[in-house]
C-alpha cells in the first residue's frame, strides 16, 4: 500500500517538475509546481513526517506559490506564451550539467541501504514513533527546536523581519 | 522505500538544475530554485526517518529560509520589471561584456 501511494506520488512530482521545465505559460509552470509540492508533502506523510507535511502545504504550496502567482499577475506575465527555452550550447550545458549532478548524486546514494548509511537505523524509526505517539507528531520537533536550537529559532524570526523590510523597500517604486 | 526516495530527490533536483539553465522567464527560474530546495528536504526527511529528527528541524530552517528569499527574490524581479519591462533574464546584461 505505502510502496503504491509512494510511486503514485513520485510520478506526480516528476511530472509535475517536467512540467514546470517546459510548460510555456509562467501560470501553468506555476500549477505543476504545486502538484510537484503537494505530492512531495504526500511523501513527507509516507516517512512519517506529519507536521512538514502540513507545513509544506501551508507554507510552501500556500503562502509562497500565491506570492509567485500574485507577481505574475502584478506583472502582467500570464500571457506570455512565447516558448522561452534555451536551445543550441545551453541546453547541451545544461544536460552536461545535468548528468555531472545526477552521477555525483547516485554515487552518494549508491550504498545507503534501508536504514539510511547507520546500522542503529530501525531503532532510531522505532524511537521517533514512540515519541510521535508520546509528545504528539509537533512535539517531536517542537522539543528540540525550542531548547537546543533556539538560537537558530530566533535567528530565523530575525531573517523573516529583515526579508520583509527588503521586500517592501525593493518593491517600492522609487520618486 | 528509502532509497528510492533519495532517487526521486535526485531527479526532482536534477530537473530543478535543467530548469534554471534552460528557460529565460527570472520567475519560472526562481520557481526552479525552488525545486531544488524542495529536492534536498525532501532527502533531507527521508533521511531524518533513519538517523534522528534533526533532519525535519533543518527542512524548517530551510522552508523558512526559501520563504524569506522569494519574497526578497520576488521584489527583485518587480524592481527589474520596473525598469525593464521584461522578466527575460538574456535583456538583463549591464555586468555583460
Amino acid at each position: 500500500m505505502i510502496e503504491v501511494l509512494f510511486v503514485l506520488f513520485a510520478v506526480v512530482a516528476l511530472g509535475g517538475a517536467f512540467g514546470v521545465v517546459i510548460s510555456k505559460s509562467p501560470v501553468a509552470s506555476l500549477l505543476f509546481m504545486v502538484a510537484t509540492l503537494a505530492s512531495v508533502a504526500g511523501i513527507y506523510v509516507l516517512f512519517e513526517a506529519h507536521f512538514l507535511a502540513a507545513i509544506q502545504v501551508l507554507v510552501y504550496a500556500g503562502a509562497i506559490m500565491v506570492l509567485f502567482l500574485f507577481v505574475i499577475m502584478l506583472l502582467n506575465l500570464g500571457h506570455d506564451y512565447r516558448a522561452d527555452l534555451r536551445f543550441g550550447l545551453w541546453s547541451l550545458l545544461a544536460f552536461v550539467v545535468a548528468g555531472l549532478t545526477a552521477g555525483v548524486l547516485a554515487q552518494g546514494f549508491m550504498d545507503v541501504g534501508d536504514t539510511g548509511f547507520r546500522e542503529d537505523g530501525a531503532a532510531i524509526a522505532a524511537a521517533l514513533d514512540e515519541a510521535a505517539r508520546e509528545e504528539g507528531v509537533a512535539g517531536v520537533i517542537a522539543e528540540p527546536l525550542f531548547t537546543d536550537y533556539v538560537v537558530a529559532f530566533e535567528l530565523m524570526g530575525l531573517l523573516l523581519l529583515v526579508a520583509i523590510v527588503a521586500a517592501v523597500v525593493l518593491a517600492k517604486p522609487r520618486n | 522505500m528509502l532509497t528510492h526516495a533519495l532517487i526521486l530527490s535526485a531527479a526532482l533536483f536534477v530537473i530543478g538544475t535543467l530548469g534554471v539553465i534552460v528557460r529565460r522567464n527570472a520567475i519560472v527560474i526562481f520557481l526552479c530554485i525552488e525545486l531544488q530546495l524542495n529536492a534536498v528536504n525532501l532527502a533531507f526527511v527521508a533521511l531524518s526517518r533513519y538517523t534522528g529528527i534533526e533532519g525535519q528541524l533543518y527542512v524548517f530552517f530551510v522552508m523558512t529560509v526559501a520563504a524569506a528569499e522569494a519574497a526578497v527574490g520576488l521584489a527583485i524581479i518587480i524592481s527589474i520589471f520596473r525598469h525593464y519591462e521584461t522578466v527575460n533574464v538574456d535583456k538583463f546584461n549591464l555586468l555583460k561584456w
